[in-house]
């Protein structure tokens, strides 16, 4: 008996080490790619899956490891990337948010060689526009790769509760207010918010701050030019202390898509979210145009808030070459095609072949060609991520005590330490 | 007992691995983090410059800092008042009445069964404010307004959006505590329940003054066990509420994961862990002093 059990123990301890082994195994040959993401699910995961199909076809004697670290907005991924950048390590090519949370966390702490080279070979400098070169640069080079583009600043509504009321979707702050009204009134709440995470209320502030200060001086809010009690901010935040009156009651609850959900299911009227909400309408079966419709946040017309993944070249990848051709193909009309439509984002390029797109990504195409760019907060485009972590602590007691004298002296004391 | 020369070589050799992995990993990595702690290590790259209690003091001035600490006390005073009374009460109805005891000690001891991710989550949809117990009682026709977990009151420091967090690790630890007792129930001598019984000693007296003092060190080291685990809670919070508006439920764990893999601040980090380990230590050492006293 206890010899059976034994014999049993031991064929499970060693088919149980059999599949570590195969999940640990050294793959790296000279023949490999490492590619390193947090995209392991929906939309993303199949435009990657789109991506690397493409990379096989120009390239079918590599093999792609696709190294995915599961965790919404790359937490944990982080991590494990930290670890081995650390610890001399690295992947191939990794995915990271483009702009300073890229450049403060590995390019100015010597961790990245710069990629200008694969651009500027294969003719593409021009093909994306000169403010995104600009948020992907640090020192005239630059040194990510960006894939993709996302738009922060667009405020997502019900167009069955508008025509119910009467009313317009709000060009201005103004016209929001007034809107907002008529909606408290009769019992909708106006703005939808999910801030279990509070990156969303950081997410809310960006357009709100933008409203006030326009494209120029939300740039310079946050290299540390402007400073928080110059009047135009102070009236941003008591603007966001004011529209807080608005949300559903339910918002420190709620994740980020379940408050896009309620526009399209007709609970609340309004919500500003990153354009990945209209993937997830599409993939409700929400109808555009019935159900749910976009506009600019209010105040924001004109400046496309960006955010976009990238991918870069660490020093000492082990397949140097490799992530080269890598990179070539994140850079090329093909590769973005591939991407994009899929996972619902915009190419960075501003030549995507247009009949790929579904009708929202059209408009976010026109507005991302005309408007003025700046790089989004809340997503690690405009801050490093120290400085990010602490608006994020920030805007959880704001979002609350909605003080906004208090409000000031933290972000100002966050700007002074942080700020390039 | 006796044992050669040669055993206690090999007992020596066989120890070695074990000390050496233990004193690496454990006490080495404190000692790291207790200088990192005094570093100014704030980005990726380590900058082991000595800043003094420069990290400390920032923790000190942090409202969210202040906030976890009053969050720990208060969890862990709740925490552990509920499952020791609570755990005495279910193995007392046990005790003294037998019927059904092999299934109802098996429900009691299930939850602590599964991880507190998996409660965290459980717990999180029964507390929603919207669709969990408060949908439910609104069908009743009661007006449940009540915010649980997202609530911002609070009374006297104490954060009354706890209450979810509380009342979720109470009912997985309950069974443990439960389960305990009865084993130090079991482990008392019936002639002198019997004998007091004679002596005219009615149920409570027979409780407070027999039983109770009896398992007394049981209940110590349940609130030890306990202690540990609230003062160093992260997954249950991280997978049921996250840090919450104004840091209602935040930890000290939260915080501590949040700045060094998030912020990449991984001199305060450490300090939180440093403050942490300390708010551990001061429940262990006097255990571990008075039971090393005890040998």
């Amino acid at each position: 008996m206890k010899k059976k059990v034994l014999a049993i123990l031991v064929v499970f301890l060693v088919a149980s080490a059999l599949v570590f082994a195969a999940g640990t195994k050294e793959q790296k040959g000279a023949n490999t790619i490492e590619i390193f993401s947090w995209w392991t699910a929906g939309g993303e995961a199949d435009g990657l899956e789109a991506m690397f199909k493409e990379f096989s076809k120009k390239h079918p004697q590599l093999e792609i490891i696709n190294a995915t670290v599961a965790g919404g907005a790359g937490t944990n991924a982080k991590a494990v990337l930290a670890t081995r950048m650390q610890g001399g390590n690295p992947p191939d090519t990794f995915q990271v948010h483009a702009g300073h949370e890229l450049i403060d966390t590995w390019v100015t702490t010597g961790f990245m060689e710069p990629v200008t080279f694969i651009l500027k070979d294969a003719g593409f400098m021009d093909k994306f526009p000169a403010d995104v070169i600009d948020i992907i640069s640090y020192k005239g080079e630059v040194y990510s790769i960006p894939v993709n583009i996302h738009r922060s600043n667009v405020m997502w509504y019900s167009p069955k509760l508008f025509a119910k009321f009467n009313l317009k979707p709000p060009k201005t702050m103004d016209e929001f207010f007034r809107v907002a009204d008529v909606f408290e009134k009769n019992g909708i709440p106006a703005l939808a918010l999910g801030d279990n995470e509070s990156w969303a209320a950081t997410h809310l502030l960006e357009s709100v701050i933008l409203a006030s200060l326009g494209p120029d001086r939300y740039r310079d809010l946050w290299n540390g030019k402007v400073k928080w009690n110059d009047p135009k901010v102070q009236e941003a935040l008591t603007n966001y202390t004011k529209m807080m009156k608005y949300t559903n009651r339910d918002h420190a609850a709620l994740a980020n898509m379940d408050a896009a959900g309620y526009v399209a299911e007709g609970k609340a009227a309004m919500n500003v979210m990153g354009d990945w909400a209209a993937g997830y309408y599409y993939s409700q079966n929400f109808k555009q145009g019935e159900d749910w419709d976009w506009a600019p946040a209010p105040g924001t017309g004109g400046v496309f808030i960006m955010l976009s993944d990238s991918f870069g070249l660490p020093k000492n990848a082990p397949n140097r070459e490799n992530v080269v051709k890598w990179l070539e193909l994140c850079a090329s009309k093909e590769g973005q095609d591939a991407f994009n439509p899929i996972k619902g984002s915009i190419p960075a390029r501003t030549d995507g072949d247009r009949s790929k797109y579904d009708r929202y990504l059209n408009a976010a195409m026109d507005d991302f060609a005309t408007n003025a760019i700046v790089a989004s907060v809340a997503h690690g485009a405009a801050i490093s991520e120290p400085w990010l972590t602490r608006v994020n602590d920030i805007m959880a007691a704001f979002t609350t005590d909605l003080d906004v004298a208090k409000a000031t002296r933290e972000f100002q004391a966050a700007a002074d330490r942080y700020a390039p | 007992m006796y044992c050669s020369q040669k055993d206690k070589r090999l007992a020596v050799i066989m120890l070695i691995p074990f000390l050496a992995v233990l004193f690496l990993f454990v006490y080495g990595f404190i000692f790291w983090s207790v200088r990192v702690s005094f570093s100014a290590w704030d980005s990726i790259l380590p900058d082991m410059t000595w800043v003094g209690l420069r990290n400390y003091q920032e923790l000190m001035g942090s409202l969210r800092f202040k906030t976890d600490i009053l969050n720990t006390i208060y969890f862990t005073i709740f925490f552990i008042a509920i499952c020791i009374i609570g755990g005495f009460i279910l193995s007392y109805l046990l005790f003294v009445n037998l019927k059904g005891e092999g299934f109802f000690r098996t429900v009691y001891l299930f939850p602590l069964s599964l991880s507190f991710v998996v409660t965290g989550v459980l717990w999180r949809w029964i507390f929603n404010p919207e669709v969990g117990l408060n949908a439910l009682l609104r069908t009743f026709g009661f007006k449940a307004e009540f915010g649980w977990f997202t609530s911002t009151y609070s009374i006297a420091g104490f954060n009354v959006a706890l209450i979810a967090l509380i009342i979720g690790a109470s009912w997985q630890y309950l069974g443990y505590t439960m389960a305990m007792f009865l084993a130090g129930l079991r482990g008392i001598d019936d002639q002198l329940i019997e004998s007091a019984q004679i002596d005219g000693a009615g149920e409570w007296a027979i409780i407070t003054r027999i039983i109770l003092p009896i398992i007394k060190p049981i209940t110590f080291s349940a609130m030890i066990v306990l202690g540990h685990i609230s003062l160093k809670i992260f997954d249950l919070a991280y997978a049921m509420t996250g840090k919450g508006p104004r840091f209602v439920t935040d930890f000290p764990g939260l915080f501590m994961f949040e700045t060094t893999f998030r912020g990449n601040h991984y001199a305060e980090g450490a300090a939180i862990s440093i403050v942490m380990l300390l708010l551990v230590a001061i429940v262990i050492v006097p255990y571990l002093a008075s039971s090393l006293k005890e040998d």
